[in-house]
């Protein structure tokens, strides 16, 4: 977690100020949600960190805060869809009821089938619309096959821009097998459409004719008679057909998917790329980052959702275990004398908690050693069994004690183990800025849960515990 | 959960992990393999998604496309690896069947195989599973299959019926030639007993949903369901009686035990008085997961399938958390 430093400096453990090595940068979620000029902002990341709760507080948030906002979800869950009113598939914007202030929060989930069709509609005249939509090929393609969805994200995300209708535009990319994908696609599928395979495939004849390119002709014959092969006669037939049909009605589907491109470089897009505390998810964003940075594409920082603090966290595992196996004890010796004794040690945790600044790879937590490591380590079952109630409620609240001490050394343990990933990431990446999202025990699914997110999200710090 | 081995002919030889994105299929998977792979089994680790996953946990460079062996297993049992790139897996299926030579890098230049593999629909999926059936089905000189058990790493749950069952849409679309032939063979292994597709899931309400609905489109598609996997397993630290008493607890009898157990004063404002607010709201937070959780494994137990739950290792997953559960997995009678 992190003990805010702010708060507290003179009691900072030394551990935790040698272990910060680098200090990330915080993000201000406000200010970006509130500039006019923010037009556009995509959250991504890999599967399963939260992103498109992310995007929908942020969306929340942003309509509160007085703009006229879209969020378009891909994937939502079941009831944070239903939540939002746009469980169902109708992939046009609906406002969300129930958002307080002067802004309006609109959702859409994306229907890439239907929004593939509509593509389609817009540009061929009836009868040619009809023709392509019927085209089995045209029918796989549209369904839903690699980068299809991540092409109609961003084509939809076009559209909605060209609508100039919301001050600002939220995103959630497609959880794709790889993280890149959706910037990918629209260039492969446009380039597709429009490049050298297709017009090959298309008007064989036409090319033949030129002088020079007998030599390319063959090579296109072998391969229409290859892929004939393959595909089957009947399937090469069906793309040709549904090639020229696209081709000759709207040829610049490359002019699409640069424009969408180039809209994600524009100077009012803002990417956030969401991560957990976790090696994978971490690894992923900063793949994410470079890869990003690589493209222009305008990074303004990490959102890391699932963080986890603790109100206590200046009692480190160590201790807490060695606490937990004093109570677990038999209580024989330790009455009165062993109270009076303890409160004359001035500083039973702070000092001890941190023998030595741990460099980051180790793993203090490893070794109980702090603790009265030579007595036995009893379960609580055997002490009932030997001793059945000599002093039943104390006892009873003991062991509960106990319990809570296992349970915050375990919660300091994952506390450590966040940081390191995190400061790993930090070290890859010390100009990203980051916010962190303490984690919920629970999901969200109603406004109220993703205002709380919102908030989380504004204010920067995991709230305690 | 079933106790006690399953004999090895029960387990099916095509295991396909699958699992919504965050729950660790990949870990599982890996687990599985090395878990088939003991008492001197050889076992393929197969992965689709271009990750390279397999590589970073078993801590070795990128995988190329090619079987490599990455792990030994207790016993003497083996575990190759291989991430599968459908453009190679397609050149070498040309090759194969056309003997291209140099006609294959041709195709490259001009895209057609970019094209196969990204917008053809289903191309790609085809020769994934493909891949992984040959190697199912791959009998060395002596008549013996090369590998006891193939174990594929899956896309996501989300996905995962559209991936298996796209062999019968390609059959269906390209209806003759050798990639309907292909998708046909693939389809035979993948809906038989040989195969068994596994879901990953956490305690929580959406991995949990998900796949719910996994099974019951996998079910519907007629694939072979094998289990349900529930990963990262949080210890029960506090029972429900502990739960209960936390609620009616005095803050002052607890704060009384912690300066007992040796942590300050238990006055107010005392070091250990200080301890209790805190340590109360994470058992609150617990407790909140505690019945979260309760009520997922009541979800899961309605899907009537055999269960198994792999605990979450504290330090995070590394080489030896992998061993760990393979042998978790085992004890439970997964393979």
């Amino acid at each position: 977690m992190t003990p805010d430093p702010a708060k507290d400096p003179a009691q900072e453990p030394a551990q935790d100020g040698a272990r910060r090595l680098a200090h990330a940068p915080a993000l201000d979620v406000d200010p970006l949600l509130d500039d006019p000029d923010t037009r556009i902002v995509v959250c991504c990341g890999s599967g399963g960190v939260g992103k498109t709760t992310t995007a929908a507080a942020l969306g929340l948030r942003a309509a509160e805060r007085g703009r006229k906002v879209v969020v378009l979800t891909i994937d939502p869950a079941r009831r944070l869809a239903q939540s939002m009113g746009i469980d169902s598939l109708d992939n046009v914007p609906r406002k969300v009821k129930g958002t307080e202030g002067t802004g309006e929060l609109h959702a859409m989930m994306l229907d890439m089938k239907r929004t593939f069709d509509e593509v389609v509609e817009a540009h061929a005249d009836a009868d040619r619309a009809a023709a392509i939509l019927a085209n089995p090929f045209y029918q796989s393609l549209s369904a839903g096959f690699a980068g299809t969805q991540e092409y109609m994200a961003m084509e939809k995300l076009g559209q909605l821009r060209a609508r100039d209708e919301w001050d600002l535009i939220v995103v959630d990319t497609p959880p794709s097998r790889s993280a890149l994908d959706f910037l990918d696609a629209p260039k492969r599928l446009g380039s597709f459409l429009d490049g050298r395979l297709i017009r090959l495939l298309t008007a064989p004849a036409k090319l033949g004719g030129r002088a020079g390119m007998a030599f390319l002709n063959v090579g296109m014959s072998m391969m229409t008679g290859t892929l004939g092969k393959l595909l089957g006669g009947q399937l090469l037939k069906d793309v040709q057909t549904f090639v020229s049909a696209m081709d000759t009605t709207f040829g610049g589907f490359r002019t699409r998917a640069d424009a969408t491109y180039k809209l994600l470089q524009a100077p009012g897009t803002a990417f956030l790329v969401v991560a957990a505390p976790e090696r994978d998810a971490l690894r992923e964003a900063a793949y994410f980052v470079e890869r990003l940075a690589a493209e222009d594409m305008p990074l303004v920082g990490l959102v890391l959702n699932r963080v986890h603090g603790s109100g206590a966290d200046r009692l480190s595992a160590e201790r807490a275990l060695a606490a937990a196996e004093n109570l677990e004890e038999p209580r024989i010796v330790d009455q009165g004398g062993g109270k009076a004794g303890l409160r004359n040690s001035p500083d039973t945790y702070g000092s001890s908690e941190s023998p030595a600044p741990v460099p980051s790879e180790s793993r203090p937590d490893e070794s109980p050693s702090s603790g009265p490591a030579d007595m036995t380590t009893a379960t609580t079952s055997d002490m009932t069994d030997e001793s059945p109630s000599p002093e039943s409620p104390d006892r009873t609240v003991d062991q509960l004690t106990a319990g809570l001490l296992r349970l915050h050394a375990e919660r300091m343990r994952l506390l450590s183990r966040e940081q390191r990933t995190r400061d790993r990431f930090t070290a890859r990446h010390p100009e990203v800025a980051v916010v962190e999202v303490a984690a919920l025990p629970g999901d969200v699914h109603d406004l109220a849960g993703l205002r709380d997110i919102g908030d989380r999200l504004a204010a920067g710090r995991p709230e305690l515990p | 959960m079933s106790g006690g081995l399953v004999s090895l002919e029960d387990v099916s030889r095509l295991q396909v992990v699958s699992g919504k994105g965050g729950t660790g299929k990949t870990t599982v998977a890996a687990a599985l393999a090395l878990a088939l792979a003991t008492e001197g089994k050889r076992t393929l680790l197969v992965e689709v998604e271009g990750r390279q996953g397999i590589a970073q946990l078993f801590e070795t460079e990128a995988l190329p496309y090619e079987e490599r062996k990455i792990a030994v297993a207790p016993g003497g049992g083996e575990v190759y690896a291989l991430a599968i790139d459908p453009e190679l897996a397609l050149l070498d299926y040309l090759q194969m069947f056309y003997k291209l030579g140099g006609a294959g890098r041709a195709l490259k230049k001009l895209g057609a195989i970019d094209f196969a593999t990204t917008v053809a629909p289903g191309l790609r999926d085809v020769l994934l599973t493909g891949k992984a059936c040959e190697a199912v089905r791959r009998k060395d000189k002596a008549g013996r299959f090369v590998y006891d058990y193939v174990v594929m790493d899956a896309p996501p749950t989300g996905r995962i019926t559209r991936f298996l069952n796209v062999n019968d849409e390609v059959a269906g679309l390209a209806k003759i030639g050798p990639i309907h032939n292909q998708a046909q063979a693939v389809m035979r292994v993948l809906k038989s007993e040989q195969t068994a597709v596994h879901l990953v899931t956490l305690l929580e309400e959406m991995p949990v949903q998900e796949t719910a609905d996994g099974i019951a489109e996998l079910r519907a598609a007629r694939l072979p369901v094998g289990r349900v996997i529930v990963n990262m397993v949080r210890p029960e630290v506090l029972d429900a009686t502990d739960l209960e008493l936390v609620r009616t607890v005095p803050r002052t009898a607890v704060a009384q035990a912690l300066s007992a157990a040796g942590l300050g004063g238990a006055r107010r404002g005392g070091k250990a008085e200080q301890l209790v607010d805190p340590l109360l709201a994470q058992a609150a937070e617990y407790a909140e997961r505690y019945a979260l959780e309760h009520e997922q494994r009541a979800v899961l137990a309605e899907l009537d399938l055999e269960r198994h739950e792999l605990p979450l290792l504290a330090e995070g997953m590394d080489l030896a958390g992998l061993y760990e559960l393979a042998t978790e997995l085992r004890k439970q009678g997964m393979s």
